[in-house]
């Protein structure tokens, strides 16, 4: 394999200076569509103004003009190569990461208990303007506090679970890698069996055996990402032990400790890292599988599948904000996390894994 | 791969078998005189050692004897298995086939159009729908075509052993077309990028001087070699068609697989988790066996250079 794999990307082409005049009129134009597009999302999300047909035309029209008006503006600010999709992801990341953190304090509806939601209404659809502004389940309970809080299990259990994997399937991997011959061969027959069941089916079979709690779910998914990681930290660390300057440190008398450590250890890491983003969202979007299953954390606690679920049945037919509210906090975050770890794993990743 | 096998149906057995709390009480419930339970236990084979167990159960799977569950009305774990594996199946090679039959020309276009307007749309669209969950996807399916349009029927089953054929098609399709969204979008991300490098070569080219007309060239002398990602990316998205099957009968309530496992899961029902898991796994490894056989037949070049 050749050096030019590890540069970084080609540098970004120059920002082409506009023409004064025209970049004003462009940025004023681009913040008014912003906030145009915006309204409209709002105005539609709401259910007095119109009716359902027009709504979805009014919100689709709004996200397009949101799309539009937002690279316009980013490639006026910061140059021609702005990727508004990887900004934006970013952003909702950062949003939910505030909002995850901060949920105890922030004026959300009740998450939890009915007791406290008996006077609220109950299926109410969303109302931006409303002291509901995504709308209410059955029991009256607010559904954006809701999704917030099923962020918060969706997110500790799917990243204790990749950081669980990565350092475990990391270590083993880089071992394989390094010593190879009979320790590479058990290692191997180990993963081929995790890999022989398939992901969701060992979900499954483990969640029959354990205790459906966060700690349970996290290890259960940790085990999903090992295999991958074995492979991947193998094949790295595979390529860089013949490299010269580990065949230099152990001609220097550097111990095998060290050379894991302190000569791959900081090779085999960034295409680690950038798979384990990838990973994030594989192990989001199974633990809300297996929530919507009935086999995750239980209802009334919240997670994004279970409250999924809670529109199963004809429930969604009548009220499909049921599905609809927490299906797109999981789309974005789901998207989010694609966005970034591909950009991250395209850059830093020696030789593209398929997984 | 026998080796593999072994571990896997080891995996599975002890997971259940190190179950906490007594399977005899789970049976029948508290509060019976503690011979009845002696005896079932005795029935289940319990009070043997676990390596005894283990072989009883192995050596039963091998003659194609699962056991029985422990649920009422206790039925025999093979037979569920043999009726609920044509479904899944049937549902899988459905969704797959919808999958290439729109990726191949998806990919083509989007390939032979490289970067015009259309092909940057597909490439944001099949990223989209890798991030939509497959439960969520056929929630959404569900609300549009059965809920407003009505096109469909939920949550009934036709089984082609009636005869009526167009009934069990169209029982499947939407349940099948959830399954193949997430492939579609992942066949035709991969067989564009690998088409594009393809069509830069010379015998395209030259195929192309000739005057050949482009759908020619596409098929007959681009496919062939731009195949090879996708037959891997095939045993590798096996396993994520396995449980999007799983997911997809659960919502449409369909008598497969999936169905069985999860309902088995949810009653702690474990003979029947342990067999079914097990046959699912013996069909996934083989499968990946018989697609690594087959990179032989895509490019001759592998035939000699791994055995």
């Amino acid at each position: 394999m050749s050096e030019t794999a590890l540069l970084p990307a080609a540098p970004e082409a120059p920002a082409v200076p506009a023409a004064r005049g025209r970049s004003a009129r462009v940025l004023v134009l681009s913040i008014a569509g912003l906030v145009a597009s915006v309204a409209m999302i709002l105005l539609s999300a709401s259910p007095d103004y119109f009716v359902t047909t027009l709504r979805l035309v009014v919100a689709a029209a709004g996200v397009a003009l949101m799309v539009v008006s937002g690279s316009a503006l980013g490639r006026q600010l910061f140059g021609p190569a702005f990727d508004l999709s990887f900004w934006f992801s970013v952003a909702w990341l950062l949003l939910l990461g505030l909002a995850v953190t901060f949920a105890p304090w922030l004026p959300f509806g009740e998450h939890l208990d009915v007791a406290n939601s008996l006077d609220q209404p109950i299926n109410a659809s969303p109302d931006p303007f409303s002291a509901n502004p995504l709308g209410t389940n059955l029991f009256g309970l607010d559904l954006l506090a809701r999704s917030v809080y099923g962020a918060r299990s969706s997110l500790v259990i799917a990243v204790t679970a990749v950081v669980i994997g990565t350092v475990i399937g990391g270590a083993i991997g880089m071992v394989a890698g390094y010593f190879q011959k009979s320790v590479d061969r058990v290692v191997g027959i180990f993963t081929n069996s995790l890999l022989a069941v398939p992901p969701l089916i060992l979900l499954i079979a483990l969640a029959t055996v354990l205790e459906p709690r966060i700690r349970n779910i996290a290890f259960a998914l940790s085990l999903l990402t090992i295999p991958g990681m074995v492979r991947l930290a193998r094949a790295t660390t595979m390529l860089y032990a013949p490299r010269e300057f580990v065949v230099a440190a152990r001609a220097l008398g550097a111990t095998r400790v060290r050379i894991l450590f302190r000569e791959l250890l900081p090779n085999v890491l960034l295409p680690i890292v950038s798979l384990a983003i990838v990973m994030i969202s594989i192990l989001i979007v199974a633990e809300a599988s297996l929530s919507f299953l009935g086999l995750g954390i239980e209802p009334p606690e919240p997670t994004w599948g279970n409250m999924i679920a809670e529109g199963e049945g004809t429930v969604f037919e009548d009220h499909p904000h049921i599905v609809l509210v927490p299906g797109t906090f999981l789309f974005l975050t789901v998207f989010a996390f694609n966005l970034v770890g591909e950009k991250a794993r395209r850059r830093w990743d020696p030789r593209s894994v398929k997984l | 791969m026998v080796l593999v096998l072994l571990i896997v149906s080891l995996g599975v057995f002890a997971l259940v078998a190190l179950l906490p709390g007594d399977p005899a009480v789970a049976i029948l419930g508290e509060g019976h005189p503690a011979s009845t339970y002696d005896d079932l236990r005795t029935e289940l084979g319990l009070n043997d050692p676990m390596l005894t167990r283990y072989a009883d159960w192995l050596g039963g799977a091998l003659t194609g004897d699962l056991g029985r569950s422990v649920v009422p009305p206790r039925s025999d774990v093979s037979d569920r298995v043999v009726s609920a594996l044509p479904v899944s199946v049937e549902i899988a090679v459905l969704g797959l086939l919808i999958a290439l039959l729109v990726a191949v020309p998806l990919a083509m276009w989007s390939a032979y159009h490289e970067d015009g307007v259309l092909d940057r749309m597909i490439s944001a669209g099949t990223f989209a729908v890798l991030s939509v969950p497959g439960f969520l996807a056929g929630l959404l399916l569900i609300m549009v075509f059965v809920n407003a349009l009505d096109w469909f029927p939920r949550s009934e089953w036709v089984r082609i052993s009636d005869g009526d054929l167009l009934g069990n098609l169209h029982h499947a399709f939407l349940p099948a077309l959830t399954v193949a969204l997430v492939e579609l979008a992942m066949f035709t991300r991969v067989l564009r990028s690998d088409l594009i490098v393809t069509l830069r070569e010379d015998y395209i080219l030259a195929a192309r001087a000739k005057g050949m007309p482009p759908l020619r060239i596409l098929f007959t002398d681009a496919l062939r070699p731009s195949s090879f990602s996708l037959v891997t990316l095939l045993g590798l998205s096996l396993g994520r068609l396995i449980g999007s099957t799983v997911i997809v009968e659960y919502l449409f309530s369909l008598p497969g697989m999936g169905s069985l496992v999860v309902n088995a899961a949810n009653q702690g029902d474990f003979p029947m988790v342990q067999g079914a898991v097990l046959v699912i796994a013996v069909i996934y490894v083989l499968i990946n066996a018989g697609i690594d056989l087959s990179y032989g037949y895509l490019d001759p070049r592998t035939r000699k250079a791994h055995v």
